[in-house]
């Protein structure tokens, strides 16, 4: 048996598996973690300097002014951006022709997690259960999600989460009949709901199809997608910029204040469903949207 | 119209703060956020005394995170206020008269808002860093064993914050959205 097992690996390796080790996984997850918690994407940055131009009341640019100062501070004192360092939300594309070695993958993320925040000097915010609500004081566990792609990377997003706005997020299970006219409707009505709560000017993540779980991972992912790349679909691309347009005029504005400035983008992701349904997940983020990712 | 106060809270100075206005408080402020006011909703219902005296006292709904060694605090941004709604209008009857948070309010505590003669500010969400900057000491003075949610003492110096429900039940939120909205 333990013969067989042991041929079965060098034969795995003459096919060219790649090895990647734990240490090397950890000491990258705790580096991202610290990463995106101090620095913003360029791709943030731009619409943040964009929305402080464009924004129509004084108080909205006023206060998206000391948003551009508050990260400032954040990258040059080492101050978190945000003291709400988040729920670390970690996407792993793993290469099919990897082999992960020096101990198991999951625990080598919640490692990471854990050195990152604890070395970082972020928040813990974790709490050991929903009820009873004791802190784990070192932020994990993380939540992970996992995809295994072809290849013999590994590709790692980590996503801090923060809750304010995680908790004016939404899920609405729609018909078939509600069609695009009742996924706009949902869009406005989650955003309409946060308002002021969820820290605005916001990043609004649309997940479209799938079953009730699925639309709600794709919401989520579409929060890490690059402000400035383009849904395949047409009709997706020209959504999301009716959707933003339509937030902006709500009225809201930076620190639900009053203002133009609602919404910093509206990133859609789709995915086919079933034919009885049409669910659609609203992921809110503020305007601390951080993602950092690495290719190993 | 930009405003400067001191902290404990003046009965004259809330008075004169209108929806809208843009306040530096200067002075002493405590920090309670979800788990800090379960605990001291509790101590009163079982007739204790609590941690902080309320009279005149402003209250910071936030959780920082932790110190650089030399720096007083980590970041210090405001968090959402309406998870507090369950226990402000016992701690406001009880002689809190300001809230520093992000975020709409009950019905019930604006009703204790203007019961009491009090005031709610909002702080700018997501400005932890540079929200930071402003406070000059910080410590823990109750319920350490929450960690990020113990009852701390903060000096802050011309902390900026905006008037959102004043003393006589005017809310911002409701007010400036209509005004953008298009």
């Amino acid at each position: 048996m333990t013969r067989s097992k042991t041929l079965h690996c060098v034969f795995e390796r003459d096919k060219g598996m790649r090895e990647v080790d734990v240490n090397e996984i950890i000491k990258n997850i705790k580096e991202m973690c610290i990463e995106a918690n101090h620095f913003l994407s360029k791709d943030m940055k731009e619409v943040y300097d964009a929305a402080a131009v464009e924004e129509e009341s004084p108080l909205g640019r006023q206060i998206l002014g000391q948003l551009q100062e508050n990260l400032q501070i954040a990258g040059e004192d080492m101050i978190p951006i945000c003291q709400d360092t988040g729920m670390a939300v970690v996407f792993v594309k793993v290469g099919q022709e990897v082999h992960i070695t020096g101990g198991g993958l999951t625990d080598a993320v919640n490692e990471g997690v854990r050195q990152g925040y604890v070395d970082g000097y972020l928040r813990k915010s974790v709490v050991k259960d929903p009820i009873y609500r004791e802190n784990t004081k070192d932020n994990t566990p993380a939540v992970i999600h996992y995809d295994i792609v072809p290849g013999d990377k590994v590709e790692i997003t980590v996503a801090p989460k923060g809750f304010g706005s995680e908790n004016m997020s939404r899920v609405f299970m729609l018909k078939p009949a509600d069609g695009i006219e009742g996924v706009k409707e949902a869009i406005l009505t989650a955003v309409k709901d946060a308002g002021p709560n969820a820290c605005p000017p916001m990043v609004v993540g649309v997940g479209i199809g799938g079953t009730f779980e699925k639309c709600a991972f794709l919401a989520k992912k579409a929060l890490t997608r690059n402000l400035h790349e383009k849904p395949e679909k047409e009709y997706v691309r020209n959504l999301e910029e009716e959707m933003l347009e339509k937030i902006n005029r709500l009225g809201i504005g930076p620190g639900g204040l009053g203002g133009t400035k609602t919404a910093l983008a509206v990133n859609i992701e789709t995915y086919p469903t079933h034919i009885a349904g049409l669910p659609v997940a609203v992921n809110i983020c503020c305007h601390v949207n951080r993602h950092v990712t690495r290719t190993i | 119209m930009e405003k400067h106060i001191t902290a404990p809270l003046k009965e004259s100075d809330i008075k004169d703060l209108k929806a809208g206005d843009y306040v530096y408080i200067t002075g002493t402020i405590y920090t309670a956020r979800d788990a800090a006011h379960k605990r001291m909703y509790e101590t009163i219902g079982e007739h204790k005394e609590l941690p902080i005296k309320m009279q005149d006292t402003v209250i910071y709904y936030m959780g920082p995170s932790p110190a650089r060694q030399g720096r007083p605090i980590g970041s210090a941004g405001p968090t959402t206020a309406s998870r507090m709604d369950k226990y402000a209008p016992t701690l406001l009857d009880l002689g809190l008269k300001g809230m520093i948070g992000k975020g709409k309010r009950s019905q019930a505590v604006k009703d204790a808002i203007v019961r009491n003669k009090a005031v709610y500010f909002a702080a700018i969400g997501g400005a932890g860093a540079l929200l930071s900057q402003r406070i000059k000491s910080s410590e823990v003075i109750a319920y350490d064993d929450l960690g990020t949610e113990a009852i701390r003492r903060l000096e802050v110096e011309d902390f900026p914050v905006i008037v959102v429900i004043d003393s006589e039940g005017t809310d911002l939120y409701e007010q400036a959205a209509k005004k953008y909205c298009k």
